[in-house]
């Protein structure tokens, strides 16, 4: 099972065309490493070692680096302003920077899609599933469906948890991260129906002293597992360790953090993305546009189990990956949102792009998002 | 006797101007080479090397067209965000608002734009009123600042930080709320304008329309503040408020005014950020633009025609940023630390004016 | 309607709120209160509370003794201070600027050595467990106090009663509110403005050190997010008080704590404002507050942005 062959979600917007489309280099630059040297530009919006997002990508992107004939230029902390568009432009005008990889969601519109236009011999590939027919030819779109890796904690923590309550740090109320908590509701909800998931949302990425706060509060209204999506994860990590309940990570393995409590985690394998685009340059083959993907075609992981983990909880969340693994659907229509109002008409696959646009959280998620 | 003192006046006045000119370059050029000199000693214990160091600021700074447009580019937004700190500073008033009056000029002006462009409305109507709108939103944040200043006595510094945080959640609000483009996914943004209806860039390069603006209002508040009556009053008022006062000057509507001004310089760097930037308000309005000004403003001493020149600079510093942490390694917290360094050796330096022999005034001999 | 049980939660919340996050504030505004009573405004104690914090960490980490961390955190704070205080000392300078541009020299440097201290756990100070009298397990947590919570008590008590009662109070008084009078008095206020400025940076050192070493007790580079900068307006709306100090930081504590306690609970509409919550209440204090010539009065004479 090659990921090239696998783009459920082009397959389903777009038709069999769609694959060919995904597929074909046309209109691309011929990257020919394995003949001429590359170089490879890549922008991160926080420091690359911040131990969240930014970490996991420029970890896996040591792959890249050790590629023959392939320099890797990096630059971190650049913000979603004409900052990264200036950056971006600078890598290939004054580096020579064939290929460009943005991290950043808001990197893409407008200023990668406007880069792509000006510098047609220039690839652009960026970390959000986004790309659409209608973009440029030389850009493209990598994601890892993180969420299917936050149904398999759901699993884990509904079973290892006594209360069946859970608590939930966010960032901010965007699909992404509304995706991932309704997924542990509806893993957690698979093995114990009275589950629930409160919410908090602290309105920002990086705010360690209002995640504690949301960490505490969560605990004091009686969850007894802690997960959350923010860009470094370690606070919420501590704070329920520190109060004694269980949790799941989140990013990266932040299973030393929490040696009594903690349960499994949700990881990106990024690797698996950089290592096919290292062969593909090697080769001097063209990127294909869009390379997307979870369990299916390993570009996402759980951490191993922590002690938090019960052997019931083990069994199930195994099972659970295995399910995923076979393409087993996540939201399962249909479902109601905590409002009431029937927002997943029937079951959608897992690379759906409706689900990409998720604006509501589910029934038995206490929170709003406005 | 001075030498100069047999001269015609005009011509001593100049030779004046001449020599603190002279003293202020040599004064700021001496601090920079003396931040650099610093920095070297770093880099050495660092075991990297400071000539590439330099040579990479000059390439991502100045070193090619593209450098310099990227330069000008970032300097853009901070020239209005400095003026903006720069005229209150005047009269004495430290206002570190400018990045709140930013974010909601910005935001108002991505909103005024919509109904306007549904209507069909040329972007010669529309990009004026929606500039304006951003002048009118950020001229009243700074001037409720100036008010309650002036009437209620409360500390304008605490209330512009205040207000700074409550405009960026306010901003949040609305654009994670009922001004959301549906489509506008993972990054909460208000409806874009489209391109046709955005500013576009001056011709012949990639840089946007901000950059003219800026400089003409530096230029527009440079003659306002050191050549007509107003600005002899404001100055008035910012060596001593209560001499002003005591001198019949309407010290209330000349805080009014400053402030006014003030919140349009930063309301319009909001407006060019959404205009010729985003097309849209999001979370990326908050770039901390108003904060970079204050420095800039500092070490400009206020004079709204110098801040023109630091900008750049500090454009320059900002460009050439990445290009060192992508060529030597360096983290970004490189830059920061360079710019601090250079700052306070320049804050510094302000010590040695009227101090240097080369350059004094003298008197008898 | 709330019901009881939830208002209950959000009070303990806001009290544990009210302790847990204050005392960063507390520290960084009695420091800013020393200098600025002394006549001179230190505008850049967020990269003293930064750099405090990196610097606790990486000592606690390295040697296992978060106390040390603190003492190290107190003379990296004592340090920047003395540049502050040193380079605002010579003529012509203006301290609001120098304090911004040192802000991002702490900054940066705390950055750039702080990478390798982002990702490993050092041993944090350990709080004192008060509330083990109740079965409210909320309510336990929230008295789980940090010792650096009282000593900032305790400076604040002390350096209250000082500035009324010693000689050394008074000579600081005098220098912020008069440079001509300490003169006339036989007092150096250089000396006093650097010694002031030193003291407060490093008091803002410590501040740092219970971002990193208590709570949240982590280091990474979003850890203050302004606090510092917050904390020095703080000193203003305290109208330097060191008493009314506590209560600015208690009070900007426990409005922090709302927004979160509140979506415990179930309201979670317009969260932002709640989270916005302790500036809008500073703001609606201060002008409801303010009246004409009080604030003025209680300035010292000599600071630059009062005058």
């Amino acid at each position: 099972m090659t990921l090239h062959t696998l783009n459920r979600r082009t397959l389903l917007k777009t038709g069999a065309a769609g694959i060919g489309a995904a597929m074909l280099p046309f209109g691309l630059p011929r990257l020919a490493a394995a003949q001429e040297a590359l170089t490879i530009g890549v922008v991160y919006v926080g420091a690359k070692d911040d131990f969240g997002w930014n970490q996991a990508h420029a970890v896996a992107m040591e792959i890249l680096k050790a590629t023959p004939n392939v320099t890797v230029v990096e630059e971190e902390n650049v913000p979603e302003t004409d900052a990264c568009a200036k950056s971006m432009e600078s890598m290939i005008n004054i580096d020579g920077a064939k290929l460009i990889l943005g991290t950043s969601f808001g990197y893409y519109t407008p200023f990668m899609l406007d880069l792509a236009a000006k510098y047609p011999d220039v690839a652009f590939r960026h970390a959000a599933p986004l790309w659409k027919d209608s973009d440029p030819a030389n850009a493209g779109s990598y994601f890892c469906y993180l969420n299917q890796a936050h149904y398999v904690d759901g699993v884990a923590a509904g079973l290892s948890s006594a209360s069946g309550k859970i608590g939930f740090v966010a960032a901010k109320p965007i699909p992404s991260v509304l995706s991932n908590i309704n997924s542990v509701l509806l893993g957690a909800r698979s093995v114990r129906p009275d589950a629930t998931v409160q919410v908090i949302f602290t309105g920002d990425w990086s705010m360690p002293v209002r995640e504690a706060e949301a960490a505490n509060a969560l605990v004091d209204a009686g969850c007894d597992v802690l997960t959350c999506h923010v860009d470094g994860p370690k606070v919420v990590i501590e704070t329920a360790e520190a109060r004694g309940v269980k949790s799941c990570g989140h990013n990266a393995s932040q299973a030393p953090l929490a040696p009594k409590g903690f349960i499994t985690g949700a990881e990106y394998k990024w690797e698996t993305i950089y290592t096919m685009y290292a062969d593909m340059l090697a080769k001097g083959e063209a990127l294909p546009n869009v390379v997307v993907g979870g369990y299916h075609n390993d570009m996402v992981r759980n951490t191993a189990y922590g002690a938090g983990a019960t052997p019931e909880a083990i069994a199930a969340a195994d099972a659970a990956i295995a399910g995923l693994k076979e393409g087993k659907p996540i939201y399962v229509g249909p479902l109601k949102d905590n409002a009431g109002n029937v927002v997943i008409d029937k079951t959608y696959d897992n690379y759906d792009p409706y689900l990409d646009g998720m604006n509501y959280l589910l029934e038995g998620v206490i929170g709003s998002i406005t | 006797m001075d030498a100069t003192a047999n001269l015609p006046p005009q011509t001593r006045g100049l030779t004046v101007t001449a020599r603190r000119a002279a003293e202020t370059l040599a004064i700021s050029l001496g601090s920079v080479a003396l931040s650099a000199l610093l920095f070297s000693v770093f880099l050495l214990l660092l075991g990297k090397s400071p000539v590439q160091f330099f040579q990479l600021v000059w390439t991502g700074g100045f070193g090619s067209a593209f450098s310099i447009q990227n330069t000008l580019q970032r300097s853009a937004p901070i020239i209005l965000t400095a003026l903006a700190f720069a005229i209150p500073a005047i009269i004495g008033l430290t206002m570190i608002g400018a990045e709140g009056a930013l974010v909601l000029g910005g935001f108002v002006a991505a909103i005024t734009a919509l109904p306007l462009i549904a209507a069909g409305a040329p972007p010669l109507v529309l990009l004026p009123l929606a500039a304006a709108a951003a002048m009118v939103t950020g001229a009243a944040l700074i001037m409720l600042v100036g008010w309650l200043r002036h009437a209620r006595s409360v500390n304008e510094t605490i209330s512009s930080l205040l207000l700074t945080y409550i405009a960026i959640a306010t901003m949040n609000f609305f654009v994670e709320g009922i001004f959301r483009d549906p489509a506008s996914a993972n990054k909460p943004s208000t409806m874009p304008w489209g391109k046709e209806n955005m500013v576009g860039a001056i011709p012949g390069t990639d840089v946007h329309w901000g950059l003219v603006a800026g400089a003409v209002l530096a230029v527009a508040l440079w003659l306002l503040m050191s050549r007509t009556t107003f600005g002899f009053a404001a100055r008035v008022t910012g060596g001593n408020p209560r001499a002003a006062r005591a001198q019949g000057l309407p010290v209330g509507s000349i805080i009014l005014t400053c402030t006014a001004l003030s919140g349009a310089c930063a309301g319009l760097a909001g407006f060019f950020e959404v205009a010729a930037i985003h097309g849209q308000a999001n979370a990326s309005l908050v770039a901390g633009y108003g904060f970079t000004g204050i420095l800039v403003s500092f070490l400009a001493r206020q004079n709204p025609l110098a801040i023109v020149p630091i900008a750049i600079v500090f454009g320059a510093i900002e460009a050439s940023g990445g290009l060192i942490q992508r060529r030597m390694g360096l983290p970004d917290a490189t830059s920061a630390l360079l710019q601090g360094l250079i700052f306070v050796m320049l804050l510094a330096s302000d010590a040695l004016y009227g101090r240097l022999p080369l350059f004094r005034e003298r008197e008898g001999a | 309607m709330m019901p009881e049980a939830a208002l209950q939660t959000v009070l303990i919340a806001m009290l544990g709120g009210a302790i847990r996050v204050s005392t960063p504030y507390l520290f960084v505004a009695l420091g800013e209160t020393i200098t600025e009573k002394s006549g001179r405004i230190n505008l850049g104690l967020e990269g003293n509370l930064v750099l405090g914090a990196m610097v606790a960490y990486a000592l606690s980490f390295h040697t296992g003794l978060p106390w040390l961390g603190v003492a190290g955190a107190f003379a990296a704070g004592l340090v920047l201070g003395l540049l502050h205080g040193t380079i605002c000392s010579l003529p012509k300078v203006n301290d609001i600027a120098v304090g911004i541009a040192l802000m991002s020299f702490g900054i940066g440097i705390a950055f750039f050595f702080g990478k390798p201290y982002i990702q490993p756990q050092a041993p944090r100070l350990e709080g004192l467990a008060l509330g083990e009298w109740s079965s409210n397990p909320a309510l336990r947590q929230a008295l789980q106090i940090n010792p650096l919570f009282f000593l900032g008590l305790v400076i604040a008590v002390a350096l209250w009663w000082a500035l009324a009662n010693t000689r050394p109070g008074l000579i600081l008084r005098m220098t912020g509110d008069s440079e001509p009078s300490a003169r006339a008095m036989g007092v150096n206020p250089v000396r006093v403005r650097i010694l002031a400025t030193v003291l407060g940076g490093g008091l803002a050192g410590i501040g740092g050190s219970f971002l990193s070493l208590s709570y949240p007790g982590s280091w990474n580079e979003g850890l203050s997010s302004g606090q510092g900068l917050m904390a020095v307006a703080l000193v203003i709306f305290a109208r330097w008080n060191p008493l009314r100090c506590v209560w600015a930081a208690l009070l900007f504590g426990a409005a922090g704590a709302l927004g979160p306690a509140l979506q415990s609970v179930g309201i979670s509409q317009g969260y932002y404002f709640f989270n916005a919550a302790p500036y809008i209440l500073t703001l609606f204090i201060m002008v409801a507050s303010a009246r004409s010539g009080v604030a003025a009065h209680a300035a010292p004479g000599e600071l630059s942005i009062v005058k």
